[in-house]
């Protein structure tokens, strides 16, 4: 059983752990949704003159044939500086198969070669199917969850950070 | 009621008509559009949603523009794009017309994407996979007869909710030869499935079908007075090609009439924005002045269009999905 932990708590940890790595980043950029939101708030908070992106992978899914696009509204991805040799950190929720961040680097050599990426999480819960990790991770699960079952960050009117868990549709093939 | 083109789950299986097509499928493809805009327009115009997928343009009716609209979005999903251009002169039997699908089904092909002078093509292509048990084969209306242009339809509904937002506040005119235009159609089912506030439809008694008044369209067979206060002017092409009999007295007196200059545009909301599915007939339908000038989103709507088609593709491919 696992315990979820305070999420504004792991966010606060998250960007201690940055901290003073920061300046070795040009741009920081979110996976929507969750991701998104804490890259903006860690750049808000840590280097509000760093460049800030999202991306939204659902065009470089590797599962279009068993999920189809039609779920969730898909958002256009939005990088605001040149790639090029740029240092790159991504920011997303949670870390799992690896396969939404193998789709974010992906497309982000679509936009040009970057001269490094690495990659922030909130929760890594374990269970990767691909060689990814994380450079920066507040949490790490003790235990994986069920395979069916989604953990993602939520954020309150109020701008707070929740975490929560959802029951994945089935084939979970995520 | 059972539509030929959404599964039994109500989702989208094939795109052949905006007839019927319910509001929210019409409003997924019109949102899923704005993302694939963005694609458009960077370095690597290119995305890897349909790799390794074999999308057949079959062209039985020439077209440049369609086409190749067609083929730009396919290639932008990274697809495999196989054009063929099949001759109009002999006489397109429905029975050969399906022996050529049934070909290239061995050649396992995904998609097909169909221009067809007759009204329905698209229809029979659809039935006759589903008879021959191949239902994840889909297909696209690129153009029948006088029947429909659904791609173009959208195209337009994405253009309009681009630079206007909200169809309920808006008076849009339809403006020439609805008589032979799929274009017509399919913008009529679009803009009253949307529900748009006003529709007003304007054209010669001779080019304009009956009947059109059931669709809610308040019908002008007077150019100005049709396009007084109107925030939308969706200009049709004078289809001299389908033009049987003579139904015209001539086209420069149909300039006179029907044509969109510059003075009767004024007529319209000064923000109006002014439309045409291209090909231009300048100086018959439309003037060089509108056509070129400020109000003109004709450029813009082809843009639309390749994002609008990327949507469509993309949602059938992904239709594979467990519901």
């Amino acid at each position: 059983m696992n315990l979820l932990p305070e999420a504004e708590a792991l966010h606060a940890r998250l960007r201690e752990r940055l901290a003073p790595d920061i300046d070795r980043f040009d741009a920081l950029v979110g996976i929507h949704s969750g991701g998104v939101w804490l890259a903006e708030r860690l750049q808000r908070e840590l280097a509000p003159a760093k460049a800030l992106g999202s991306i939204d992978i659902s065009f470089y899914r590797d599962d279009l044939a068993q999920r189809g696009l039609g779920r969730s509204r898909v958002r256009a991805s939005h990088i605001p500086f040149p790639v090029q040799d740029a240092k790159i950190l991504l920011v997303d929720d949670v870390l799992y198969t690896g396969r939404t961040v193998r789709a974010a680097i992906n497309e982000l050599f679509d936009y040009g070669r970057p001269a490094r990426v690495e990659l922030a999480v909130l929760v890594d819960r374990g269970e990767r199917e691909l060689p990814i990790c994380a450079r920066y991770v507040a949490h790490t699960l003790p235990q994986p969850l069920p395979a069916g079952e989604r953990l993602e960050l939520a954020r309150t009117e109020a701008g707070l950070f929740t975490l929560r868990t959802l029951r994945d549709e089935p084939p979970t093939t995520r | 009621m059972s539509h030929p083109q959404l599964d039994e789950h109500g989702r989208l299986q094939h795109l052949l008509s905006l007839d019927g097509l319910p509001r929210e499928v019409l409003l997924q493809i019109l949102d899923m559009a704005e993302p694939f805009l963005e694609v458009t327009e960077r370095e690597v115009k290119k995305v890897p949603l349909l790799r390794g997928k074999s999308v057949f343009n079959l062209f039985f009716e020439n077209s440049t523009r369609t086409r190749t609209t067609f083929e730009i979005a396919a290639k932008r999903l990274s697809a495999d794009v196989i054009n063929l251009n099949v001759s109009t002169s002999s006489t397109t039997k429905g029975e050969s017309l399906l022996d050529t699908i049934d070909n290239l089904c061995a050649m396992n092909a995904d998609m097909f994407i169909v221009r067809h002078a007759i009204s329905g093509a698209p229809f029979l292509i659809a039935r006759h996979l589903r008879e021959r048990g191949r239902e994840h084969i889909h297909v696209i209306n690129a153009g029948d007869g006088r029947y429909a242009h659904p791609t173009q339809g959208l195209l337009d509904m994405y253009t309009i909710r681009h630079y206007k937002k909200d169809f309920s506040r808006l008076t849009v005119a339809i403006v020439g030869d609805v008589l032979h235009s799929r274009v017509a159609r399919s913008e009529i089912a679009a803009l009253t499935t949307l529900g748009v506030g006003e529709l007003r439809v304007i054209g010669p008694k001779t080019l304009l079908p009956v009947g059109l008044e059931q669709f809610g369209a308040r019908v002008f067979h007077d150019l100005r007075q049709g396009l007084r206060d109107v925030d939308v002017v969706m200009m049709l092409r004078l289809q001299n090609e389908r033009m049987k009999g003579a139904l015209l007295p001539s086209k420069e007196e149909y300039h006179q009439r029907f044509g969109l200059t510059a003075e009767k545009l004024a007529l319209a909301k000064p923000d109006a924005i002014v439309m045409h599915p291209g090909p231009l007939n300048r100086g018959i339908e439309i003037d060089s002045a509108v056509a070129d000038g400020p109000r003109s989103v004709i450029l813009p709507q082809v843009t639309f269009g390749i994002a609008v088609r990327m949507a469509v593709m993309s949602l059938l491919a992904g239709q594979g999905a467990q519901a």
